[in-house]
């Protein structure tokens, strides 16, 4: 059964609609990603997911629960994560300060030490910085640090929107590898990632979003072969 | 095959950030030029280019056998070039006739305000909004002040028309209807440039593609071409090298 199934869900910003009827199940501990080019609405999906706006229609199920109207601190508490685009790191506060921030509710805090453990073993980076200010990491380590924090939330899954974005090869490289890592805790992950070829050479799953709506979905090693890929992106 | 419009060698830097690198490329009469690339990519940026809103450091814009790189954007629309804006500009408190009639007495008519009136009308029906001529332009929903901004700018009678996005946001019968209107617009030989994400339009509707990556032009050529061009695939859907190597370590 799936752990987090998504059915039907359409939303948008004022009455601009961004998504346009989309459906994805997450099948518990695999890799699912979600790619699809500039402005389709991968971000508004998993914001929505998250509860961060609100769905105009479907509805979403977490762990059996209809989770479809709470709020996203509700959803964090149940084990339901996301790591934003764009990091949003405490860029003022510390390495270790920013990861405390990810374990503040109930749910994590008991899990503070086993999780923090967890991130230091997964980028050993981040305890070598750990008294050093976010805002001065590179943006490699920054992104380290999106994740890092996203575990320390103790998760069960982990949304991750963009985790390559501007970073150089090494790192993205790197950046993938914990992805695996991840998985092998039993951490069901969302990756939406613009990198479609790294995203489907990791994942177990593959779902394209175009047009607002979900274009393609299948295993993603057979996806990477796809014509039909490309041709979402690039219209033929 | 006449050229409307020639960019040569543009170039144009915000602080340490090359926005664009030497674009160069020749627009015939007539035609529709997709310009497409990743997000970032310096699409907007080569419109404030061409229009004068942010003259290039370096290169040429040659319009109607004409250097225009360092006229202002009013003596641009006076010329005959005329824009959308991809968040749309409406002047709220006018009614839509009096938004479209601001284009025409900006334009390359300079019309009298009685002119500019029968041009409004005349351009909202062709545009589809003549329901809409007097009510306030801030009451529209989101289609119609595409059009309206569309309207506005054809109201201007320019010779070249610069889109910005005018696809995003719509639904797929609203953009089919765009895509409609946009092809009478050529029709009616008005050369144009498009900015577009939704790709399937663009593919459709442009004679030439124009493929923009961190400010640099990656490819140029027919959609088909385009579409096999492997510089833009890896644009879009990243490099296959690197992805192999993540599959080799399993």
């Amino acid at each position: 059964m799936a752990i987090l199934e998504i059915n039907d869900i359409a939303s948008g910003y004022g009455e601009v609609q961004i998504l346009w009827a989309s459906s994805l199940n997450l099948e518990k501990g695999k890799l699912t990603c979600l790619v699809g080019g500039n402005g389709v609405g991968k971000t508004t999906l998993l914001r929505t997911v998250m509860g961060l706006i609100r769905p105009w229609r479907g509805t979403i199920s977490f762990e059996g629960q209809d989770v479809s109207r709470a709020p996203a601190y509700t959803k964090a508490e149940m084990g339901l994560v996301l790591v934003p685009e764009g990091r949003q790191l405490f860029t003022d506060m510390t390495v270790f300060e920013n990861l405390e921030m990810g374990a503040t509710n109930k749910r994590a805090t008991p899990k503070f030490r086993k999780n923090l453990e967890r991130v230091y073993e997964m980028f050993p980076r981040l305890q070598e910085r750990q008294a050093q200010k976010a805002g001065t990491l590179s943006g490699g380590e920054q992104q380290m640090l999106a994740v890092a924090r996203g575990i320390m939330a103790d998760p069960t899954v982990l949304m991750i929107d963009e985790l390559s974005l501007g970073l150089a090869p090494v790192l993205v490289l790197a950046l993938f590898d914990s992805l695996k890592a991840l998985r092998e805790l039993g951490i069901t992950i969302l990756l939406v990632e613009q990198n479609v070829q790294m995203a489907l050479a990791i994942s177990d799953y593959g779902y394209v979003l175009a047009e607002g709506k979900i274009e393609l979905e299948g295993p993603a090693r057979e996806l990477i072969k796809n014509e039909h890929v490309r041709e979402a992106y690039l219209g033929l | 095959m006449t050229v409307l419009l020639s960019v040569q060698g543009v170039t144009k830097r915000f602080g340490g950030l090359q926005a664009l690198t030497q674009v160069t490329f020749d627009l015939p009469e007539g035609q529709i030029l997709g310009l497409i690339g990743p997000n970032g990519a310096g699409k907007t940026t080569l419109f404030n280019a061409i229009n004068g809103t942010y003259p290039p450091e370096e290169g040429r814009i040659i319009f109607r056998d004409r250097d225009v790189t360092t006229l202002k954007t009013y003596e641009h629309a006076h010329m005959g070039m005329a824009r959308t804006h991809q968040i749309v500009q409406p002047l709220n408190e006018l009614t839509v006739r009096e938004n479209v009639m601001v284009g025409a007495c900006f334009g390359r008519e300079n019309q009298s305000l009685g002119h500019a009136a029968d041009i409004a009308d005349e351009v909202l029906e062709f545009v589809e909004l003549k329901t809409r001529t007097d009510q306030l332009a801030g009451s529209l929903n989101v289609a119609q002040k595409k059009r309206l901004e569309m309207a506005r700018a054809l109201a201007a009678r320019p010779y070249l028309l610069l889109l910005d996005e005018v696809l995003a946001g719509l639904n797929s019968s609203e953009i089919a209807n765009m895509v409609e209107t946009v092809k009478k617009i050529r029709n009616q030989g008005v050369t144009i440039i498009m900015i577009e994400h939704v790709m399937k339009a663009v593919m459709n509707v442009s004679d030439r593609i124009l493929v923009l990556d961190y400010g640099e032009q990656i490819a140029e050529g027919t959609p088909e071409e385009i579409s096999r061009n492997e510089k833009v695939i890896e644009a879009y859907l990243g490099d296959p090298k690197l992805a192999e190597k993540l599959l080799q370590e399993d």
